[in-house]
């Protein structure tokens, strides 16, 4: 990996991050596919680093699911959106930062459509106060959490208990990042690297102690895409863009994928099984498929968190072998139990591939 | 499989430095008016050939630029030459004499693999 030239480009490609009073908004399938990992990054900002970070139960879906699959209108997503922005201002702050890569891209989006167009801005703000009596501010940061968490990854590795390097041999994991693609395909000025180098997961994963893979179609979509998805007939697309994806990474050998957006993850970690049991292949080493992460339960394993409380028994894929791996201490008597204690249920095992 | 609903689609990638641009050269070279062809599909709309079968000459075109000369070994077969692609072609592209010199080349490739 030639990383001087790229160094370069990721200068150019940077970005204001706020310090501090955030407004955090969720993400609609975080919160069902790792519901852990939000919780996670609200105990780092908030607790651990000591910022102030605000939430409103009143806020909703940016409908951005809705509209990248031509169901909702733009103006109506505008105006939802608006109504998200009425919630921050009302909240006294003017640092917003989304949960999820899709709806980053939208307020991305949208504001950038109100700079160049502001007779639609008014429109929608007419709109909102029609429906629901409401003014709003514009934020004066937007940040996707990711960013928030690389601005303080040195912060994280100060504070590390573990870092990403296998305790055993003393060699860094070897890391594939995988970056939304909603985060800066669309805007990327608006992301740490742009679009093609984004910095935002290699930064945190060298700051952590690991090793970046670069392989070549480290840029290419995870499969999610709403439309190929969605409707079950056309999920073919969806896995050959994941198969493609980790054909080309696997003769790199990596330890574990690190994602930044809701989809990513859950499609990289799904479709292994799926692929496994279709087609009887395993990316990983010994019949074993490759764990894959959010930035969130990576810095929470950094940090010496719970692998159960932040939510890693959710995932398809076993992380335990990056766990053993980095020294992470974990009870498996308790993996499938929730925090009252309560049997949450175990997993069918898969036909082909072996999980445990 | 069938537990899934779906199944993986297969890559449609092309792959430039794989494929060969022998027959492509080949065909601009003796039917010049080839190059003329903008994929509007009217020889395929009207091809007698198509209401039996899945031929369709306007993809024939876009396999020869591709290099997919398998599939175009198959295909020309279905072709009775009846020329009406043609008659309605609004680039006058000479689409008979394109599955002759397919046909002619490939015949000759075969025989001197055999």
């Amino acid at each position: 990996m030639k990383v001087e030239g790229k160094r370069r480009l990721w200068q150019d490609y940077q970005k204001e991050v706020a310090e501090d009073k955030f407004f955090y908004v969720r993400s609609c399938i975080r919160q069902t596919f790792f519901p852990g990992s939000e919780r996670a990054f609200i105990k780092i900002i908030g607790t651990e680093l000591g910022k102030e970070i605000n939430e409103d139960p009143a806020h909703t879906s940016c409908t951005g699911i809705g509209y990248h699959t031509d169901i909702v209108p733009f103006e109506t997503t505008q105006t939802v959106v608006a109504r998200q922005f009425s919630l921050m201002t009302e909240a006294g702050l003017e640092n917003y930062v989304p949960s999820c890569i899709t709806s980053f891209g939208l307020y991305t989006e949208i504001l950038e459509t109100w700079e160049h167009f502001p007779l639609i801005e008014e429109q929608i703000r007419e709109n909102l106060y029609k429906a629901t009596q409401r003014t709003f501010n514009k934020p004066k940061n937007l940040a996707h959490a990711s960013d928030v968490i690389f601005k303080f990854r040195h912060e994280i590795a100060a504070k590390a208990k573990h870092k990403l390097i296998d305790v055993h041999t003393g060699r860094p994991l070897r890391v594939v990042e995988h970056i939304g693609c909603h985060y800066s395909k669309m805007f990327p000025h608006k992301g740490i690297g742009g679009a093609e180098y984004p910095y935002v997961l290699a930064g945190m994963v060298e700051a952590w102690g690991g090793e970046v893979i670069d392989y070549p179609e480290r840029r290419h979509c995870c499969g999610f895409g709403f439309r190929q998805y969605l409707v079950q007939a056309n999920r073919g697309y969806s896995i050959a863009c994941s198969q493609k994806k980790f054909e080309s990474m696997q003769p790199y050998e990596p330890d574990m994928i690190i994602t930044n957006c809701p989809g990513c993850p859950m499609f990289l970690d799904r479709w292994q099984y799926v692929i496994g049991e279709m087609e009887k292949v395993a990316y990983g080493p010994n019949g074993q498929m490759i764990p894959v992460f959010t930035y969130e339960e990576v810095a929470g394993l950094v940090l010496g968190y719970d692998p159960w409380e932040l939510g890693l028994q959710m995932h398809q894929v076993n992380c335990e072998p990056v766990l053993d791996k980095m020294g992470v201490q974990y009870d498996p008597e308790l993996k499938y139990k929730g925090s009252k204690g309560e049997f949450l249920g175990v997993p069918a095992i898969p036909e082909f591939l072996k999980c445990c | 499989m069938s537990k899934f609903g779906f199944t993986i689609l297969k890559d449609q990638q092309l792959d430039y430095d794989n494929l060969s641009r022998d027959l492509a050269l080949h065909i601009q070279k003796t039917e010049p008016s080839i190059s003329s062809c903008m994929s509007c599909g009217s020889c395929a709309g009207s091809c007698s050939a198509s209401r039996f079968t899945q031929f369709s000459f306007r993809k024939l075109v876009i396999n020869i630029q591709r290099g997919n000369d398998k599939q175009i070994v198959n295909e020309i077969q279905k072709c009775m030459l009846c020329g009406k692609c043609m008659l309605v072609c609004p680039r006058g592209v000479n689409t008979r004499n394109v599955i002759y010199q397919l046909r002619k080349v490939l015949n000759e490739k075969k025989h001197h693999e055999v």
